[in-house]
């Protein structure tokens, strides 16, 4: 893609605010609408218009598939998790009243949702990444004599 | 702690494996993934021990998810008909790990193998929560978890045979419409009702017989799940997915995966919709009842011819649907105990087979049944288990097959039908043709040459024979499982007020 200008300098220019939006859409989403599937999946077009412009291996270099892979799992490990620690603070799975005694204002209800929402715009955006590396790296190893 | 395991023992028996499953993507080693995955599986045995026991002292168990209180939140509900599932998928899904490591480092790709462990969990957990929950929706939920994981299971049996691609997506395609219909019908259901507990449900559309939006709720709802079940003429996905899977996910799928659709089936049948309700009665008479003794006799027949061991297997699955469906469609509390020990007993039969298969697969590279010749003298153990397991499901005395028939003959007398005894027996004469077959090749035909005595690994043969035992053990002593069974029918005919 090196001969479209107008494209990298548009996508330099878009792949920050594309993130920034995310951030917004995933830490906002307790006020107005989003929340972490939305966000993440924002998120996630960000560095994939930005494999779709410079390359697969520089989005690889941003985002190392490795990497990506682990916080997939911590993504589902932080819901989880918070709903083990409302077990552990002795009240019933994902209640999250216990994690905050203020109960008029439901702060609890706040953090927990926080943490939670925040773990699936992990997992979302991971997923989304590594659904294109997926397909995007794939070489045709399947020759026709194998069939 | 063990109040505190009690008292949150709904939540645990779900959360447990789902936890589990992305540790192992944080270190991707096989053997620490297959020692995770059997700690894991036995925990969880464990747990659904404790909820079997919980549900014999009380009638049911309630969770209230996040602490929101049902019909608003999503509450788990326990009582015998799921307890009985949750321990089949856990019991199964421990045995079928401790047996799995060799057959996986042999039929995976290497860098695939962690992630059989991944899925294995995640489809336990996906499984075990279609089982627990009380909330519509949120069954569809783990039936998405449960078969999504199934479908790449499958699909990792494409280095052995590259068939399992076609299989996988051909499975994908069925069960996303199985899927859509389900969550159409829970839609139609919302629509008319505006709850998705199920036990709200049920009070809200009973008297509702003759609403048209109900009747198409209906409908959907067990054309979707029927095709999760492979009820006979929608079990076109059922022989190739578990012809080229690995053979231990065969094992496991075969076991498990068709049992909690038909307890999702059976729960909204009765505990839903209900027996009153007059368009399900005559669905049942008209509809279940053919399509349940063509199941029994047409997939038996085909089963009859086929030269791959594996799929003559799958096919004898879904003659087994067959019976359960026969069970269903008597609608008494004797079928439905039928159908409820069937689903315990075919788990353990079938699982034995396939473990016999699968250590074949390890030895011999193949299930075809002509490469099959002289087993019985080269794999002594194996070929023993496969008869016992054979016999079993034809259903001769002492083993659990007959118990499952001998209380759905005397639930079809019970229900003025004596001809339907008539023609169970037939079809497990079928039975006998597909199982001798393979017998006779095992231990009549001359062993090839060069070919020496090499039995399974013992971490194959213990699981296997275990399962064997308890196929002998739960045929001679009833009174656990005839127990669970009659509970469970109970409970599904009665949960709804």
């Amino acid at each position: 893609m090196n001969h479209h200008l107008v494209l990298r300098v548009v996508t330099k220019i878009l792949v920050p605010v594309i993130l920034l939006f995310g951030l917004y859409v995933q830490f906002h989403g307790d006020y107005g609408p989003g929340g972490g599937f939305q966000a993440g999946v924002i998120f996630a077009a960000g560095i994939i218009l930005y494999g779709l412009v410079f390359g697969l291996d520089a989005a690889k270099q941003v985002a190392p598939p490795l990497i990506v892979q682990r916080l997939m799992a911590f993504g589902v490990l932080l819901y989880a998790g918070v709903g083990v620690v409302t077990l552990a603070l002795g009240e019933n799975y994902l209640d999250y009243d216990i994690l905050h005694p203020d109960l008029e204002h439901h702060t609890g209800q706040h953090y927990g949702i926080l943490a939670v929402e925040l773990g699936v715009g992990i997992t979302v955006a991971t997923v989304m990444m590594l659904l294109f590396y997926g397909f995007a790296g794939r070489n045709f190893d399947i020759k026709d004599e194998d069939w | 702690m063990l109040d505190f395991v009690t008292e949150h023992l709904p939540a645990l028996q779900v959360v447990v494996p789902l936890i589990a499953a992305p540790v192992i993507l944080l270190y991707q080693k096989e053997a620490f993934a297959w020692g995770w995955a059997l700690l894991t599986t036995w925990t969880t045995f464990a747990l659904s021990g404790l909820l079997v026991h919980e549900v014999f002292s009380q009638e049911f168990i309630s969770y209230d998810l996040g602490g929101w209180a049902p019909p608003l939140g999503i509450e788990y509900r326990v009582d015998a008909a799921n307890a009985l599932v949750i321990a089949i998928v856990a019991g199964i899904a421990a045995l079928v790990t401790t047996y799995a490591r060799k057959s996986i480092q042999a039929e995976v790709q290497g860098r695939n193998q962690p992630f059989f462990y991944v899925l294995l969990l995640l489809c336990v957990s996906g499984l075990i929560g279609v089982a627990i929950t009380g909330d519509a929706f949120n069954l569809f939920v783990f039936l998405e978890i449960s078969s999504l994981s199934t479908y790449t299971m499958v699909a990792l049996g494409g280095r052995r045979d590259r068939r399992a691609y076609t299989a996988a997506i051909r499975y994908l395609i069925t069960g996303t419409i199985g899927a859509t219909f389900y969550v159409i019908g829970v839609g139609l259901l919302y629509m008319v009702t505006g709850t998705l507990n199920m036990a709200d449900l049920a009070v809200s559309i009973a008297g509702m017989d003759n609403n048209t939006t109900v009747q198409a709720a209906f409908a959907f709802i067990v054309i979707g799940l029927g095709l999760k079940v492979a009820i006979f003429p929608l079990h076109l996905w059922l022989p190739n997915a578990y012809t080229y899977a690995p053979s231990v996910v065969t094992i496991f799928l075969a076991a498990t995966s068709t049992k909690v659709a038909v307890y999702a089936l059976m729960r909204f049948l009765f505990t839903v919709f209900g027996i009153r309700f007059d368009f399900e009665l005559d669905s049942l008479a008209f509809l279940f009842l053919p399509l349940a003794i063509m199941g029994m006799f047409i997939p038996s027949i085909v089963a009859a011819f086929q030269v791959d061991v594996k799929r003559l297997l799958a096919y004898s699955s879904v003659a087994q649907i067959g019976y359960m469906l026969l069970g269903i469609s008597l609608a008494t509390s004797a079928s439905l105990t039928a159908t409820s020990i069937h689903l315990f007993n075919h788990a353990l039969m079938k699982a034995a087979l396939f473990m016999a298969l699968g250590a074949v697969m390890l030895r011999l590279k193949s299930t075809i049944i002509d490469d099959l010749a002289g087993i019985g003298k080269t794999m002594p153990w194996t070929t023993a288990g496969f008869a016992l397991g054979g016999l079993s499901l034809i259903g001769v005395p002492l083993t659990v097959g007959f118990v499952s028939k001998w209380l759905l003959i005397q639930a079809s007398f019970a229900s003025q039908q004596p001809w339907l005894a008539g023609l169970i027996v037939v079809s497990s004469l079928i039975a006998v043709v597909y199982v001798w077959r393979v017998v006779e090749v095992a231990y009549f035909s001359p062993v090839p040459e060069g070919r020496v005595r090499q039995e399974a690994p013992l971490s194959m043969l213990i699981p296997m024979w275990v399962l064997v035992a308890a196929n002998i053990y739960f045929g001679i002593d009833t009174d656990i499982t005839i127990r669970l069974a009659s509970l469970a029918a109970e409970a599904l005919l009665g949960g709804a007020p």
